[in-house]
């Protein structure tokens, strides 16, 4: 019996347009073991996006309980949570969400500052970061002096930097060339069979669910 | 990196925007120090007063005098250390327009004004002599005058040609004491009085300056002068010189109230003006501060993070506005020169509080500037910041 490290019970959420209300999700529940290299697939409107944001501890469900590494973040508070986050979870955006007025080097010691660490040890992480991505020779680099593939390798380095418990990468690949892509999947692909980091990915496109390790397609709020 | 560095990245990041930002309110500081600096010179007269010196004049009015026999008496009253006599005198230099401050005053005149510094060998020369005068350095300057240089004054109170050799100027101990003074002998007056309009019109003092014991109170000495005078023919009116100068100055304490407040909604334009451009940076970065909170970055790192940006703005409009101000003023001091009119701004000059409260006003602004974005970011949903709901 696998350890899971994200289990999603029962949970719902909506959302408020006006007197509007639209539910988003419905009872949903789901279990990512550790190590797991999970895609989540659907439609635009049908719910991934706002599961993976309440895994990831960004929003809040209205009923349901979520587990993420042994702590039920439904019931942290919003200052708890962010602590939470900075320990346990590394973000990929789909459109690589930069500082623009910071290096790579910068960008990627950014979730650093948030630690204990020396300057040394964070120089040291963010080295080792920067290689892992193999982006070592552009850490000096403003992201409007790379390219898109680049910028998103800057966030995957930014991503993994604090060792995080669990990667979610929201549409990694979505504004990213065919080249470009596969790079960042490969990438992916090598954090989870190499460094064993349990991830879990949204996607519209087909190719990078294929280099994931389960398929789960969410339509209408709900899990198929 | 540390988040200073982030913080004066951001500011510097529309580099367009921050630098018309940065002289909006530059010029806005040196319209605010401009306006307390002319109010500032306006009270330049109060702000010297001595709390220990008194002004003594006739209770009917300024222009009324007082009898000289009145300084010996003054002078022998408890808790009274020193007392003098003093003329108005209103004379002029070769033109009318050359209008300055000239008063006749008797020997213990500028052992009372210590914060006239005049060194010891010329104060002998000047008591030596009977057409001897006294003038400050800003007046010796104004009119190119020098040491031992003979000096034509047009009088106007006691008409004709008075002739003077300059034997001392005085600088001020400290920035705001008067330097556009003359000090001529009051006997070198009386004496001509006494020739032109007989005994009757001698005698006669303008007012008296009294210096008392620091120990002493000021209200019980002038409630004893005057009552000492009661129901005489010339009944003394007596207060602090700072109170006698704030007379003055209170004529024209209109105008003064509608500069103080000019001065405000000048702070009151900074704050709009960096309002405007810290609301715009806001709106332009949710995203960011999206990120940031996803990141792990608390409400406090966000808040410091808008503030300090905003503060970096606000200082380079300080620093800005500060060296506008300062040159401004200087040119405004020397014109005050050309023109004539330092006898009405006789120091003109950037205070020390002037600038402090330039300072805490571009602090002030720039901190109340940064509480409507950072609170927005606060409070911002991170879902939504990211712009993605799906």
């Amino acid at each position: 019996m696998p350890n899971h490290i994200v289990a999603v019970n029962e949970v719902s959420k909506s959302y408020r347009r006006d007197s509007l209300k639209i539910p988003v999700l419905e009872n949903i529940g789901l279990s990512v073991p550790e190590g797991e290299f999970l895609a989540l697939m659907g439609p635009s409107g049908s719910g991934k996006t706002t599961l993976l944001n309440l895994i990831a501890g960004i929003d809040r469900p209205d009923s349901g309980t979520i587990t993420v590494a042994n702590d039920e973040v439904t019931r942290l508070s919003e200052s708890q949570l962010a602590v939470w986050r900075a320990r346990h979870v590394g973000f990929i955006f789909q459109f690589y969400n930069l500082m623009p007025v910071l290096t790579a080097y910068e960008n990627v010691e950014l979730p650093l500052l948030l630690t204990k660490l020396s300057k040394k040890d964070r120089d040291e992480h963010v080295k080792t970061a920067l290689s892992v991505v193999s982006l070592s020779d552009r850490m000096k680099h403003y992201p409007k002096q790379l390219s898109g593939g680049q910028q998103q390798r800057v966030a995957i380095a930014r991503a993994i930097v604090a060792d995080p418990t669990l990667i979610v990468a929201d549409e990694p690949t979505g504004d990213l060339d065919k080249t470009s892509a596969v790079e960042i999947l490969t990438l992916l692909e090598r954090l989870n069979q190499e460094f064993k980091k349990t991830i879990i990915m949204v996607t519209h496109d087909q190719r990078a669910a294929e280099k994931a390790h389960k398929v789960r397609h969410l339509d209408k709020g709900e899990l198929v | 990196m540390k988040i200073f560095k982030l913080v004066f990245k951001n500011a510097m990041r529309h580099k367009l925007r921050s630098a018309l930002t940065m002289l909006g309110i530059g010029v806005a500081i040196l319209l605010f120090g401009l306006i307390r600096t002319i109010i500032s010179a306006w009270y330049a007269g109060v702000e010297a007063s001595a709390q220990n010196r008194l002004v003594v004049r006739n209770a009917v009015s300024l222009i009324f005098p007082l009898p000289l026999a009145y300084r010996e008496q003054i002078g022998k009253m408890p808790n009274v250390e020193n007392a003098s006599a003093a003329n108005w005198f209103g004379a002029y230099y070769q033109d009318q327009k050359n209008f300055f401050a000239n008063f006749a005053t008797d020997d213990n005149y500028l052992s009372i004004y210590p914060e006239y510094r005049l060194p010891p060998e010329q104060k002998e020369a000047y008591f030596r002599e009977r057409n001897a005068c006294v003038v400050g350095r800003k007046l010796a300057e104004r009119f190119g005058w020098k040491l031992n240089d003979a000096v034509r004054l047009t009088g106007t109170i006691v008409q004709g040609d008075w002739d003077f050799v300059i034997r001392g100027i005085y600088e001020g101990a400290q920035p705001t004491a008067d330097e556009t003074q003359f000090f001529f002998h009051w006997e070198y007056m009386n004496e001509r009085v006494r020739q032109d309009f007989g005994d009757g019109a001698a005698d006669n003092v303008g007012f008296y300056v009294v210096q008392i014991a620091k120990s002493a109170n000021p209200a019980q000495i002038s409630e004893m002068v005057d009552a000492n005078y009661k129901n005489s023919y010339a009944e003394t009116k007596t207060e602090t010189e700072s109170a006698f100068q704030q007379g003055f100055v209170s004529m024209s304490g209109t105008i003064i109230v509608a500069m103080r407040v000019v001065s405000i909604v000048v702070v009151f334009i900074i704050l709009l003006v960096l309002a405007n451009t810290m609301a715009m940076t806001a709106r332009e970065r949710m995203t960011e501060y999206a990120v940031m909170k996803t990141l792990g970055f608390r409400p406090l790192h966000l808040i410091g993070l808008i503030g300090g940006e905003s503060l970096v703005i606000a200082l380079g409009g300080f620093v800005l506005g500060l060296l506008l101000t300062n040159q401004v003023v200087s040119g405004f001091a020397s014109f005050l020169v050309t023109a004539n009119l330092s006898a009405f701004f006789p120091v003109f000059e950037l205070k020390n509080s002037t600038i402090t409260l330039s300072f805490i006003a571009a602090v002030a602004v720039g901190l109340a500037s940064a509480i409507f974005p950072a609170w927005r970011s606060v409070k911002m949903r991170i879902a939504d910041g990211l712009h993605r709901i799906g």
